[in-house]
């Protein structure tokens, strides 16, 4: 809006560092920034796919990153990304119902989402270490 | 808006095309359906994806892309991953770039990126069990 003036004295809307920090804040900030290592995770996926066509020799190439230590950290992070976006993507579909958004609700499904997102990929480490 | 009290163009000229562009609903909507298949395809690969491609070999995953239902649920999977990451990268880069040259800029890369990713993925997994 080129050309209007806020008048000095009126107050402005508080921004992040002046609200106390409450989980549901950091819930929907998680989500936003989950999304976008995702966004980056997709494109990972989707050369994966060209390169596994692309023929044994080709994969040779990418194949020990995969395993590496680097990599193995990666694979990680993205499952721990894609387990809290999915556990708050669902919190969010429940809250386009109108359930759950009163504080105490909120506060509650946010601590689970969070709490998802730790245990989902060391439950997958143990599933794959010491299950089936 | 000093100038518009000089200007040749019509109150109604000024206003036209400045106002929603009617996709809202629609947006809203193509989010929460892709999510919910997310929700499911994505806990289905990660988890089948974990237990067959745990050696990391080539050969390993081929045998998992070659079979028919995982075929299917990864081309499903890329195709609806990247519409749905597309929509949610698009509310991020409304909220935050202002500058109309980059913010045309990065939409359009928003969407051609996401297009060449998912023809390049899909002709892959296509590719590993029809091709030569």
């Amino acid at each position: 809006m080129a050309g209007v003036t806020r008048p000095e004295d009126r107050p402005i809307s508080p921004h992040l560092q002046i609200w106390r920090w409450h989980v549901t804040m950091l819930s929907s900030i998680l989500h936003r920034f989950t999304g976008i290592a995702l966004y980056g995770a997709a494109i990972l996926f989707a050369v994966w796919l060209m390169i596994a066509a692309a023929g044994p020799e080709t994969y040779a190439y990418i194949a020990p990153h995969l395993t590496a230590w680097y990599g193995q950290i990666v694979l990680y992070l993205i499952v721990a990304s894609l387990a809290y976006h999915l556990a708050n993507g669902i919190r969010h579909l429940v809250f386009d119902t109108g359930a759950g958004l009163n504080p105490g609700d909120a506060d509650t499904s946010a601590w689970f989402a969070l709490l998802f997102a730790v245990a989902a990929p060391v439950g997958l480490w143990l599933l794959l270490t010491f299950g089936a | 808006m000093a100038q518009s009290d000089r200007s040749m163009r019509s109150a109604l000229g000024r206003v036209r095309h400045h106002g929603a562009a009617r996709e809202g609903t629609g947006h809203f909507i193509a989010m929460r359906f892709t999510s919910i298949a997310l929700a499911i395809l994505s806990l289905w690969f990660v988890i089948a994806a974990a237990l067959s491609l745990r050696e990391g070999t080539y050969l390993s995953v081929i045998d998992f892309l070659a079979q028919p239902v995982n075929a299917v649920g990864v081309i499903l999977l890329t195709v609806i991953s990247l519409y749905h990451m597309a929509l949610g990268m698009q509310d991020v880069i409304l909220d935050y770039i202002q500058k109309p040259s980059s913010k045309i800029l990065l939409m359009l890369l928003n969407v051609l990126v996401p297009l060449a990713l998912g023809a390049g993925a899909v002709f892959a997994v296509l590719h590993l069990n029809f091709g030569v």
